[in-house]
Parts: structure tokens; C-alpha cells; sequence
């Protein structure tokens, strides 16, 4: 496993590979493996993309990778698909827009299914950016499953999220909703060839003006993936967002915010795990559940009691009896 | 906790643009569990193994109708071994005559070939039953 790492940190595809993986799957010496992989990380720009299903997501990130790679930067993709809640299975195809890049070898690219995940993004992609980061990867561009208005997980995780829309999506109504209108550093009108991109624009712009406190006023760029059009003019957005960030200090401050999210969830994780292995080697769990739903027990006295037994919890004063 | 998920990667190396039957077993082995990975067509024997290596596939499935299967099977099959994937199941389906087929069994470039015709649970119940007993 060490030498796994080793290998990452060589530049090892293969390697690189088999730790995502190893970390999708929930592999046993996952948090090992991520223990002796976060040294290395921090160094990535990551930039999210997301946007309701068929709007060119996979295509503007075709796009921006051969522009990526024409400022000489190494790119990592995760492009993540809905898992079926049926039957557990996926189809992965956002690779199908970015098989020209598959041969060079400065640019990695991963499908990912959602596996259960609800909000746009899958269970390990986190952990996969880290892998990715760790590989050396100057960018890693996330492409989120098709969205709807709330899936916005995305947002948590990029330095950058990129908001992609088509024309014709409804009425000014639409634009000021909460969920997805709010995350955008970066709008992008694709198919701007279709009819309605000129009033789609409009009403972001106007939307973007209600409020100008903030800031960033993000662009509203449109954009022709079939035809190349706008690209140029998205990747110069996306770098000079990335300016704003570093130089305001936003960058470091999310990045803080991030880590306070990952220790809170990693403490919870342990906690969770230890209480759960003494309850269960401990206590008679199937009895109380028993008790319960014959009603000689509730839910709330007896979990406040079984902590109390495994030593874990102090039972504060009106709680039990 | 889930147990290890399958991985499929589904390609169309060659040049024949018949995409219908990689479709429909795609879907098939997303039905069945499996967590499949579609390339699209056109794929060069190179882009089909680098693929494979990058999504850390199990198994990889080629659709093949145009004939040239005799050289991109065991092409596909050397590269995957190059890369350390010679262990990766390898099935074939299109239109494969049927000494090809033996030939491609027996010189160990293909685990198995599927003709037009097979049901598409023998080919999911094949898949699984290599790695689920």
C-alpha cells in the first residue's frame, strides 16, 4: 500500500488509478492511504462544473482542456454520473466528449458514479481530488452529474464553480431562486446559437445586478461548444476568477472552511464508529429495539442510556429519567 | 458498507459506426449492477486500453462489426497487458465468425465472444458470474 503511494507520487497512472479506487470502494486502509497522500496535496486549483443534464457540461470541458494544455498546465478531470437507485448500476459517458485528450499523458481522466450520493456530486470525489492533487494535477475540473435547481454540493468542494445554462430556461423567476442561480463564480450560456440566449444573458445580468455588494460580479459568457465559440473568453474568466481568490485572500478563507468541514466529519466519523463498535459487542442492541416497538422503552431515554453505559456521554440533568 | 462495484468499460475500437448493440448491452450491464464506462466509437486500440487503465476497469467489452477484429483484439489484449491489466476480462461482441471467435479464445486474446443473437442475460450472468459467486 505504501508503495502504492510511492508510485502516485512518481507519477504512476496506474497507481493513481487503483487509489481512487481503493478509496470509492471503502477499502479498509482508506484513511491510511489518505493519511500518507494529504502531505502532498494543496497545490491543485480545483474548479467545479455543473448544470442540468445535456447542457455540454463534458463539452466545455473538452474544450477547456486543450486550453488548459496549452498554458503547459496538467489537468485532472472526475466526471461524475447518476448511480440507478434500482440497481446500483451506472452508465459512466462523460468520457465520450473528451476521448481526443485519452493519449496525453498530462491529462487523467475518471468516471465516477454517484453510488448514493444526492448532492451532484459522488461519495468519493473528495478523496478522488486528493488522489489526483497529490498526483500532480495543476487543475482538476469536476464535472457534476446533470443537475436540477439544489444539487449543489459542488460548491463546497471547487476553488471555482462554473454555472452552465442553456437558452430558454424559464422566466426571470427562475433566475432568482435559491440553489443553483446562487453558486455560480462563473455563468456560461451554451448553445448561444439557440434561440433565447440573448434574453437568458439578459436576465442573469439582471439578476447578478440586484445585488452589488459583493466582491465578484460573475460573467455571464455565451458560449457555442459545437462550433468553438466563447471558449477562449470561459477559460480567461475562470483564470481571472481564480486571481480574485488568491489575492483577496477568499481562497484561503474557503479552503479553511473546507478543512473545518473535513475534521468536524472525520471527528463524527470516529466517534460514530467507536460508539458503534462497543454498543454492539456490548449490549443487547435487538432487545432494546424489541422494547421499543412494543412500547415498554422509547427512543429518546434509551439512547441517552446507552451511551451512559459505554462511557461516551454524560447524560445531562432532564434528560431519562 | 457496498460491496465492490464492477466496472465495465465498453468501447467500439475500428472504424465501423454501429453503435446500437454497445448501447443496448451497456444499458443491460448498468440493469444488472455494473458501473459501465462508454467510450463512444472510433476508439484507436490505444485509446480503448489507456481508457481501461485510467477507470481501473475489470472488465472490458469490445463491440466489434467491421471485421477488423482478428487485429485489434489481441492489439487491445497486448496493451492491456503492457499496462499491467493482463488480467482484466476481455469480451468481444459483433459480428465474429465462429472459427475467429475459437481462434481468439484459444490464443488467449479474448476470455469470450458474443454473436449477434445472445441473450443479453447470458452475457450479464457471464460478466457476474466472474466475479460475484
Amino acid at each position: 500500500m505504501q508503495q502504492l503511494v510511492a508510485e502516485l507520487l512518481d507519477g504512476n497512472r496506474r497507481a493513481a488509478a487503483r487509489l481512487i479506487s481503493l478509496v470509492e470502494n471503502d477499502d479498509p486502509q482508506k484513511r491510511e492511504l489518505l493519511k500518507d497522500i494529504y502531505p502532498h496535496t494543496g497545490k491543485a486549483y480545483v474548479i467545479g462544473i455543473t448544470g442540468a443534464p445535456g447542457s455540454g457540461k463534458s463539452s466545455l470541458v473538452d474544450w477547456l482542456l486543450k486550453l488548459i494544455r496549452k498554458d503547459g498546465l496538467t489537468v485532472g478531470v472526475i466526471a461524475v454520473d447518476p448511480t440507478s437507485p434500482f440497481s446500483g448500476g451506472a452508465i459512466l459517458g462523460d468520457r465520450i466528449r473528451m476521448q481526443d485528450h485519452a493519449l496525453d499523458q498530462d491529462i487523467f481522466i475518471r468516471s465516477m458514479g454517484t453510488r448514493g450520493s444526492l448532492g451532484g456530486l459522488s461519495r468519493a470525489t473528495r478523496e478522488a481530488i486528493q488522489v489526483l492533487d497529490a498526483f500532480g494535477k495543476d487543475i482538476i475540473l469536476i464535472e457534476t452529474v446533470g443537475v436540477g435547481q439544489s444539487e449543489v454540493d459542488i460548491v463546497k468542494t471547487a476553488d471555482s464553480t462554473l454555472v452552465v445554462l442553456t437558452p430558454a430556461g424559464g422566466d426571470s423567476v427562475q433566475t432568482i431562486k435559491a440553489g443553483i442561480m446562487e453558486i455560480a463564480d462563473i455563468f456560461a450560456i451554451n448553445k448561444a446559437d439557440l434561440p433565447g440566449a440573448e434574453r437568458t444573458t439578459t436576465e442573469i445580468n439582471l439578476m447578478l445586478d440586484m445585488k452589488n455588494s459583493e466582491p465578484w460580479r460573475p460573467p455571464v459568457i455565451q458560449t457555442v461548444s459545437v462550433s468553438n465559440e466563447g471558449i477562449e473568453e470561459l477559460w480567461q474568466a475562470l483564470q481571472k476568477h481564480r486571481e480574485h481568490m488568491e489575492n483577496s485572500g477568499r481562497l484561503l478563507e474557503i479552503r479553511r472552511e473546507r478543512v473545518k468541514r473535513e475534521l468536524t466529519e472525520q471527528v463524527e466519523y470516529l466517534v460514530k464508529t467507536k460508539i458503534w463498535d462497543e454498543v454492539k459487542e456490548n449490549l443487547e442492541f435487538d432487545d432494546l429495539v424489541e422494547n421499543i416497538v412494543h412500547r415498554r422503552q422509547d427512543p429518546y431515554s434509551t439512547s441517552a442510556d446507552l451511551l451512559a453505559q459505554i462511557n461516551f456521554y454524560d447524560r445531562g440533568p432532564g434528560e431519562g429519567d | 458498507m457496498t460491496a465492490k462495484k464492477v466496472r465495465v468499460l465498453v468501447a467500439k475500437p475500428g472504424l465501423d459506426g454501429h453503435d446500437r448493440g454497445a448501447k443496448v448491452v451497456a444499458r443491460g450491464l448498468r440493469d444488472a449492477g455494473f458501473e459501465v464506462i462508454y467510450t463512444g466509437l472510433h476508439q484507436t486500440p490505444e485509446q480503448v486500453a489507456e481508457a481501461a487503465l485510467q477507470e481501473d476497469v475489470d472488465v472490458v467489452g469490445l463491440s466489434i462489426l467491421s471485421g477488423a477484429h482478428m487485429t485489434l483484439v489481441p492489439k487491445i489484449k497486448d496493451l492491456l497487458k503492457s499496462n499491467g491489466m493482463g488480467d482484466v476480462l476481455l469480451v468481444v461482441g459483433g459480428i465474429i465468425p465462429e472459427d475467429d471467435a475459437e481462434e481468439l479464445v484459444k490464443s488467449g486474446s479474448a476470455d469470450q465472444v458474443f454473436n449477434p443473437g445472445e441473450p443479453l442475460d447470458n452475457i450479464t450472468e457471464y460478466i457476474s458470474g466472474k466475479f460475484y459467486k
